[in-house]
């Protein structure tokens, strides 16, 4: 069974300069369960788009390398030609017809039919459909996944993992399928659902098919594939046999060493005052939810926040600022925070750069001066000149702090009262932070500072944030989806896993401690007791 | 490069101006110039268009609020004027004429256009994504429910009642109450032939100013900034239903004045079915002027209102000229006017708002 099925030589890509793939080689055998991990940005999903030829890839150039299947050279320029050729995918979100049965969801598009009176007459489009072939096929590839359930049940109303068999079973139904993704297909089911999928997974396997596995949980990885390959930062770093390795040893080469950012050594003191107490926090935010979350935050230090995307680490700081509904208690400075209320939040002294800069940060079309002033007019009535009772801006005293704020952060721009959304990623980025900093907060708490900025400025917001931490002795909570920045500039670093805190770990914390309490291996339980303790 | 730099700048005027503005300013050149060569009276048509340029200023000013809080141009400006006219007959009923009407009818109307100001903000807040359609007929609405109105009230006033039945006339004279032409003609004076209406354009540019004003207060930049984007207002502390509100009280108050204004310049008040269609000539200036549904100042206000009452002011008279017995000035009327509102819905970003 170890015949030949799938080849990517040499496959890279860049988007406009951006390298996100580097030379990927990776080959699957039938019947193999090869494994696919790597952090966030690491590439998995630009490697799948490749392979179904996805638009995105082409109309941004393309890519360079070739893909083979069963030794021969195959050109896949849209999701169709991916279909054709024997490749499918199980995605992570259900595209099911809820009001249609097991039976029609399978086979949707494909259907069986007979010709008809009017067929003949207006085409093929209006023939009879052949339910009982139809159903004669789902049962075929129910029973081939071991689902005892019926087909002509409606979807509306199964259970999750049900529904996640039904995206297989239309998969396997497809005839001549060769190659099936499954892109984190554990992540919305229950440890027993999981179980049953891992098995009926390794059954496909056994019937011919080659499986690529992409999933975050290295247990689920161990317990279920052949092969394991490892990429970082779109660079391939290893293929293992799973035999060979252990959990350990992938969640070091996920992290790995990466072009560190210098971190230089602290010269102001933590003080032992705990200045954000939250306890049993639940934020309702769309796919970062936080669910009964505690955390201390101490004055004066820069706190990071880390894990992986949609375990609940940005909701922390939405839902402490009323973006996003909360539930729970948030002690600030001694004071219980009102929650809900972004009002209050700010005139507590809490200040918020979103991590959505174009959305929630910043008015596209006003002035960086409008924007930087904003906030702090409205909520601490600052830059304001009060004539009778109608209180006017002061137009002066805003270009004056605007012009100082831009010489402070280096905003490059032609004059205070260009458009904020005229400038660069990492400029815009900086007005966030003028704003937030013009509210003087005794707290600050910032989402991916450098999400879509440059190298360069990405130095200087870090730097820019270490230097109001040491000079001001600001307390700064620092969400961030890149380990690498957390740990060259944070104190502790959080570990968010399923809305909860999985783990508190110092900065110079092994690579391997990082990756498993990212991936959640509660294999290590006694390594995160020792750290909370 | 400086070819690419005399690009770029040529964009961002032709950019900042806007195409429907050249557009139509280019037009009333066109008829300005055959005005002239056709013979006809210039200093007429100057004084007409300065006329009409003043009473409707109000109408259109009532559109900035309303675009800058987010809740688009003010298609319910009848809502406004139904207080407007309200506040008026109630005047004459009281026996009030003369400066004395225009006084308690203005201070009247604004009392009344607070409180349903209030009630049309609350209503459109409730209505979030789809508040042009609800306004336009809550505008249509609240005509005809003000239809009955002006049949059932028991008003006694000769001046306003028909000669038999009862209920009030679809004209109302303001001659018999000395209120014609009141504000036009104070401090007016005739240069070069042609007539200014000093007090008519005093009162116009005062409320602009108000509102250029208002809109640098605190609360006006945080209406503005919550019109902008909802999200990035929200996250600054900002009470956005509370603002949307304000707005909309303030647009319906100066609906209410601009039709006190338009009345007395015009010499009648008009009732029954006449404000059905005055919230789209209002519309369609201050988007001439350069504002879109999400984005107004008080210079698209002037700037459309001159364009849009110049053109029409203009273009009757030629076109009677070139095209005897037709009606084709108030077609093209119609067509400009309906097809500019069109051209900037199309221009609304789905999902800004």
């Amino acid at each position: 069974m170890s015949e030949n099925l799938l080849k990517l030589k040499n496959i890279s890509k860049d988007y406009y300069g951006n390298q996100v793939l580097n030379n990927i080689n990776i080959d699957i055998n039938k019947g193999e369960i090869h494994a696919l991990v790597g952090e966030n940005g690491a590439g998995k999903s630009t490697l799948m788009n490749i392979l179904f030829g996805m638009p995105v890839i082409h109309s941004t150039g393309g890519y360079k390398g070739s893909i083979e299947i069963e030794g021969k050279e195959v050109n896949i320029a849209t999701p169709h030609d991916a279909m054709n050729l024997g490749i499918g995918m199980v995605h992570q979100e259900f595209m099911l017809i809820p009001g249609f049965t097991i039976t029609e969801n399978i086979k949707i598009n494909r259907e069986i039919t007979n010709p008809n009176i009017v067929s003949r007459i207006f085409g093929k489009s209006l023939e009879t459909l052949d339910f009982k072939k139809m159903n004669a096929d789902a049962r075929k590839a129910l029973d081939k996944l071991d689902m005892g359930i019926d087909e002509f049940t409606l979807v509306a109303g199964l259970p999750v993992g049900h529904m996640q068999f039904i995206e297989i079973a239309r998969e396997i139904d497809k005839t001549g399928m060769k190659i099936l993704v499954f892109d984190e297909p554990t992540a919305v089911l229950t440890e027993t659902e999981t179980q049953n999928l891992l098995k009926a997974i390794k059954k496909l396997a056994e019937s011919g098919i080659g499986i690529i596995f992409i999933s975050h949980r290295l247990d689920e990885v161990m317990q279920i594939s052949d092969r394991v390959t490892v990429l970082r930062d779109g660079e391939h770093v290893a293929t293992m046999n799973t035999k060979d390795t252990n959990t350990h040893e992938i969640a070091q080469l996920m992290i790995g060493r990466k072009i560190s950012l210098d971190r230089k050594e602290k010269t102001n003191h933590i003080s032992d005052e705990t200045i954000l107490r939250i306890r049993n926090f639940v934020v309702k935010m769309p796919g970062e939810e936080v669910k009964g979350l505690d955390l201390d935050v101490k004055k004066g230090e820069i706190i990071g926040i880390g894990g992986l995307a949609g375990q609940g680490k940005l909701g922390i700081a939405n839902g402490i600022m009323g973006i996003y509904p909360a539930k729970g208690e948030v002690v600030f400075e001694g004071k219980p925070l009102e929650l809900n209320n972004p009002k209050k939040s700010i005139a507590s002294g809490l200040a918020f750069v979103s991590e959505d800069r174009k959305g929630v940060g910043l008015l596209l079309d006003s002035s960086i001066e409008f924007n930087t002033v904003f906030t702090s007019m409205q909520i601490h009535n600052d830059f304001l000149i009060k004539i009778g009772p109608i209180k006017f801006k002061d137009s002066k005293k805003i270009r004056e702090h605007t012009k100082k704020m831009i010489k402070d952060l280096d905003i490059r721009c032609r004059s205070p009262l260009q458009n904020a959304g005229s400038l660069s990623g990492g400029n815009q980025q900086k007005v966030c932070l003028a704003r937030a900093l013009t509210q003087n907060p005794k707290l600050l708490l910032v989402s991916e500072p450098t999400r879509g900025i440059d190298v360069g400025a990405k130095k200087l917001v870090l730097d820019l944030l270490r230097k109001l931490n040491e000079e001001q002795g600001m307390t700064i909570v620092m969400t961030s989806s890149e380990l690498a920045e957390l740990r060259s500039i944070c104190d502790r670093i959080v570990i968010i896993c399923d809305g909860k805190v999985e783990g508190i770990l110092p900065p110079d914390a092994p690579d391997a401690d990082f990756g498993l309490m990212m991936s959640g291996s509660r294999a290590n339980s006694d390594l995160r007791g020792d750290l909370n303790g | 490069m400086a070819e690419l730099t005399n690009g770029k700048i040529r964009n961002s005027i032709l950019k900042s101006i806007g195409l429907p503005t050249i557009i139509i300013a280019v037009f009333y050149a066109v008829v300005l110039v055959s005005a002239f060569m056709l013979g006809l009276p210039m200093t007429e048509l100057i004084s007409d268009t300065l006329r009409r340029f003043g009473m409707n200023g109000l109408l259109v000013l009532a559109m900035v609020p309303s675009i800058k809080s987010g809740t688009g141009p003010n298609f319910a400006l009848p809502v406004g004027i139904s207080c407007g006219l309200l506040a008026i007959v109630c005047g004459i009923e009281f026996g009030f004429e003369g400066f004395g009407l225009i006084l308690f009818a203005s201070v009247f109307a604004t009392i009344v256009a607070t409180i349903v100001g209030y009630l049309y903000g609350k209503l459109l807040n409730a209505v979030k994504g789809a508040e042009m359609t609800i306004a336009t007929y809550t505008g249509f609405s609240i005509v005809s429910l003000m239809s009955l109105v002006w049949l059932m009230v028991p008003f006694q006033s000769k001046k306003m009642g028909w000669l038999i039945g009862s209920g009030l006339r679809e004209t109302i004279q303001l001659d018999s109450v000395g209120a014609d032409g009141i504000i036009n003609e104070f401090l007016a004076f005739n240069i070069f032939g042609v007539k200014v209406p000093t007090g008519l354009l005093l009162v116009f540019f005062a409320f602009c100013i108000l509102i250029w004003l208002f809109f640098r207060t605190k609360t006006g930049i945080a209406i503005f900034a919550g019109g902008q984007n909802p999200k990035f207002a929200e996250a600054s502390g900002i009470d956005i239903d509370k603002n949307r509100v304000i707005a909309n009280i303030i647009s319906t108050i100066l609906g209410a004045l601009g039709i006190i204004l338009y009345s007395q310049s015009y010499g009648y008040t008009q009732l029954y079915a006449a404000p059905l269609n005055m919230a789209f000539p209002a519309v369609a200036a201050i988007l001439i002027g350069g504002a879109t549904a999400s984005k107004a100042n008080v210079i698209n206000v002037l700037i459309g209102v001159f364009l849009f009452q110049g053109l029409f002011t203009t273009s009757l008279p030629v076109a009677n000229q070139l095209f005897a017995g037709t009606d084709l000035s108030e077609t093209l009327r119609m067509v400009i006017q309906n097809g500019i509102i069109l051209y900037a819905l199309t221009q609304v970003k789905g999902g800004d708002r």
